[in-house]
């Protein structure tokens, strides 16, 4: 019978179906400070173990500080608590946990894919709603709550209905200052803030395989903001490339069989999604973010709208914009470079382009965050810490940091922040901060120019 | 925890759509390793001013909606983060019940795991019981809302409504297959 990749991988991890219920196996289960400890307190209360430490890896991120010297004494007593609580935890379980102090700390959704843990045909699940990156190495991966993580740490397995399947089929060759951020922004400008709720997206088409896997990385990273808890792209020769070697990456014999094992991961036929939609990037802009969603997004020269709705007109009042502006007239004044959507060594690599030999502007803070001490190792390698800091940027640390801000990086209340983040919630980034979605090309850009231009 | 099978409360209204997590409980209290205790910050940033204040006219300050069980929203209620503390405040609060359009996958997993429902109804049924504004009764062993001469009937999916009605504890109902987990994992690990 003809199958889509998503049912591929899906099915080969049933062990039971109830009614419309499928009980999965979960092959990877990642962790953070954040929403793990009620689910390690859960197994204390009911004396559970952790049945398969051996598949469950914890990471510090969404409060660790990102200027280095506040790393050693955490001035937030409860984040630092709750640091402590992960460092406990991990040790009284069994779990491995990459701590501030480890050359593999890192955001999540980073060190998933980049020490060969998260692999093609895997179920991966993470307490944290941008775990459908991993989806962009062929996985099946998807973010869940914290009751949902006390089933895996005790089980291995949850519940989950299967989704109906979307292809969303991307097509034609992007412009050189077009990036995967672009993509992700117009699907959901153009189809909405849930456009793909109670469906798994395959993103396909000859744009996708032309991109390169960090690129996917970022296009699967933001299904969330589409709606949808899965995004999947078939594995390729790229992503076999992208995966050989890594740490935790099957070596020699075992990565030919494992190569051979995961040889039928692709869908038989476009006609088996549920739904299909499709996008020609052909002339696709720069994109960004005018409003508090990630749908009140345009193209870069774009005039913004009229007032449709009560939400639109909240959110024009929240940002302190109005239609018929664009957006090089939103007076920005901070740049944030980072985040598991853009903290991966290409990102970097695009913006230190942007920024080699020039100086961001007076009027502008520029904080570039890696996504990981290995990025941060790269980027120091290659040269890129120099280029940012001799252009007036900061370089930071590797966490989550001014994505979320839930450590000691906030956004001012009011200013306008050019982010290469995921989310542009009121508050999202500090309170009464202002938030505007970009790729990390038009964010480097944005510093060195003053204003959001493409110069 | 305990079950659930007929709410009766009134409903306080925040007739919105694209309610998001960050709205729900921002951040600043995620940094809790407890399960409770979130009930202050609920839609703290819509609930107080600038110096921490409660706002009067909003909907959860206001003396008539204290002690509801139900809160009635828009489209897509929940969207954003996964963070299961937005079902924990909403609980806390006193919030058994959600009736929206439609909600962020994720949230919607949370807070039934906490056995509250969120419940779907259709725009206009929503606009006719808000506009009623007086008790209304959710039956989740008949399916039903009713409220005055109203009565609507919502759809879930069965191994859902029973899990609320029987107040399940999940991992035990995982734990009844061991074996054949065993089995899966025998299987794949010896490849």
């Amino acid at each position: 019978m003809q199958k889509t990749l998503f049912e591929k991988i899906w099915e080969k991890h049933v062990i039971v179906t109830k009614d419309d219920k499928d009980l999965l196996y979960i092959d990877l289960h990642l962790i953070h400070e954040v929403t793990s400890p009620q689910a390690f307190e859960g197994l204390r209360l009911k004396n559970r173990k952790l049945r398969r430490p051996d598949r469950t890896f914890a990471t510090m991120d969404h409060n660790t500080p990102t200027i280095a010297a506040h790393r050693a004494e955490i001035k937030d007593q409860l984040s630092a608590e709750q640091l402590n609580s992960l460092a406990a935890n991990c040790a009284e379980f069994g779990v491995t946990l990459f701590d501030m102090e480890s050359e593999y700390n890192g955001i999540v959704h980073m060190i998933g894919p980049e020490l060969g843990l998260s692999l093609p045909g895997k179920t991966i699940v993470c307490g944290d709603s941008h775990t459908a990156t991993h989806g962009a190495l062929g996985a099946l991966a998807f973010g869940i709550g914290t009751s949902e993580v006390e089933d895996v740490f005790a089980t291995q397995c949850m519940w989950q209905t299967k989704p109906k399947t979307m292809g969303v089929k991307i097509t034609g060759k992007p412009a050189d200052n077009v990036f995967a951020k672009d993509i992700i922004l117009k699907l959901i400008a153009e189809n909405g803030v849930s456009f793909g709720t109670g469906y798994a997206i395959e993103y396909y088409g000859d744009t996708i395989e032309n991109m390169p896997v960090e690129e996917r990385l970022s296009l699967c990273n933001m299904s969330i903001e589409g709606g949808a808890k899965f995004g999947i792209i078939k594995p390729d020769q790229k992503t076999l490339d992208y995966i050989v070697g890594r740490l935790y990456t099957p070596e020699g014999e075992e990565f030919g069989k494992f190569t051979e094992s995961i040889s039928d991961l692709y869908t038989d036929d476009e006609s088996l999604f549920d739904k299909i939609i499709t996008l020609d990037v052909t002339s696709l802009k720069p994109q960004v973010s005018y409003g508090t969603n990630p749908a009140m997004t345009v193209d870069i020269d774009q005039a913004f709208p009229e007032i449709n709705s009560s939400e639109d007109q909240t959110a024009y009042k929240y940002m302190g914009l109005h239609p018929g502006m664009k957006a090089a007239d939103i007076p920005v004044e901070f740049v944030f470079i980072g985040s598991c959507t853009n903290g991966r060594i290409t990102d970097l690599r695009i913006a230190a382009k942007v920024m080699q030999g020039k100086t961001i502007a007076d009027n502008i803070t520029c904080v570039v965050v890696p996504g990981s001490m290995q990025v941060l190792k790269q980027a120091e390698q290659e040269g890129l810490v120099d280029i940012f800091e001799r252009a007036g940027c900061e370089m930071r640390m590797p966490g989550c940091s001014y994505c979320l801000a839930m450590n000691e990086d906030r956004i001012a209340p009011e200013t306008h922040c050019a982010s290469t983040s995921n989310r542009n919630f009121e508050g999202r980034q500090g309170e009464r901060s202002r938030t505007h979605l970009m790729s990390p090309y038009l964010a480097a850009k944005t510093a060195i120019e003053g204003r959001i231009s493409l110069g | 925890m305990d079950k659930l099978d007929i709410v009766k409360s009134k409903a306080t209204v925040i007739f919105k759509d694209n309610i998001d997590t960050d709205i729900l409980i921002p951040k600043n209290y995620l940094k809790s390793t407890k399960r409770t205790g979130f009930a202050d910050a609920l839609f703290a940033p819509w609930r107080y001013d600038e110096t921490g204040q409660p706002i009067e006219n909003f909907p959860l300050n206001q003396a008539s909606n204290q002690g509801n069980q139900i809160l009635i929203a828009g489209e897509n209620f929940g969207c954003g983060s996964s963070r299961e503390h937005a079902a924990w405040a909403l609980q806390d609060f006193g919030f058994k019940v959600v009736i929206a359009g439609s909600y962020s996958p994720i949230f919607y997993m949370n807070y039934l795991n906490n056995l509250k429902l969120p419940l779907v109804l259709g725009r206009a049924e929503r606009e006719a019981l808000i506009e009623l504004d007086s008790e209304i009764t959710v039956n989740l062993i008949d399916k039903t809302v009713a409220a005055g001469n109203l009565c609507f009937s919502f759809e879930i999916e069965n191994v859902y409504r029973e899990k609320l009605l029987k107040g399940q504890d999940g991992i035990e109902e995982i734990l009844q297959y061991i074996d054949l987990i065993e089995e899966h994992e025998n299987k794949y690990e010896k490849q």
